[in-house]
């Protein structure tokens, strides 16, 4: 399947600027949007913290209070809860073996590699229809606010 | 009747419902209901000895139930049950996304 998300510029810079405050360690949140099957449309990004015990330099992980107050947001909005962000600290925007296990089927995982605080590749990343492997995903900018 | 709140990314096997309600008067008799019920979901829900799967969180209200009484929490009228995915990842061990 080749799936493209699209993404309001609010929503990347949003992503970018807490992912290069949180350098060195890895930052996270949440996507919310519209889903319309091979393509959704990211129009919000909700920051969390990064409440992985110990080395937060190279993992991430969500509070189940942030996760439902992220289903609660989307529901008032009228959105859909549609996947995750996170960083890679000096580290490329490939999923890890971490990552693939952890991973949620109708989910896209935006991937951005952060180095020396400055975030440069940002790849998406789905499970295939198996639910063993991620498929990257084509990502959009788009040039104009939802 | 106890509500089950069914996390986006799951709903698919759920016949893409958001809340189902339970008459079950325990945390785990109200999962393995909804396991019977959806079959592609129990995977999911349970690990291969029966139990609540340690990728998921299960609160009552706004209490995660490993400060209730675990999988025996009894649920209430009106009880809100939320299945919560753990939400993790790590910048290392990178897998072959080649092959």
């Amino acid at each position: 399947m080749n799936y493209t998300v699209l993404i309001t510029p609010e929503s990347k810079d949003l992503i970018q600027q807490h992912l290069e405050l949180g350098y060195p360690n890895e930052a996270c949140g949440f996507l919310l949007g519209e889903d319309h099957g091979e393509s959704r449309t990211i129009q919000e990004v909700i920051a969390v913290p990064n409440v992985q015990k110990g080395d937060q330099k190279r993992r991430f992980a969500i509070a189940p209070l942030d996760y439902i107050q992220a289903e609660r947001i989307a529901l008032e909005k009228g959105l859909q809860l549609l996947g995750i962000y996170h960083s890679h600290p000096n580290h490329p925007a490939l999923p890890s073996i971490h990552d693939l296990q952890q991973a949620l089927p109708f989910f896209s995982y935006f991937i951005w590699s952060v180095q020396d605080r400055h975030a440069t590749k940002l790849t998406s990343w789905r499970l295939n229809e198996q639910l063993q492997e991620f498929e990257e995903e084509k990502i959009l900018v788009l040039t104009y606010s939802i | 009747m106890a509500q089950i709140i069914i996390p986006t990314p799951l709903r698919k096997f759920t016949n893409n419902q958001a809340k189902i309600d339970s008459n079950k008067n325990t945390v785990q008799a109200a999962i393995e209901d909804l396991a019977k019920q959806y079959p592609n979901f129990q995977k999911h829900l349970l690990d291969e000895a029966g139990q609540i799967h340690p990728f998921i969180k299960i609160f009552v209200g706004e209490d995660d139930i490993l400060d209730l009484d675990k999988e025996q929490t009894t649920l209430e009228n009106n009880t809100i049950v939320s299945i919560i995915p753990a939400i993790a990842g790590g910048s290392y061990n990178y897998y072959n996304l080649l092959k």
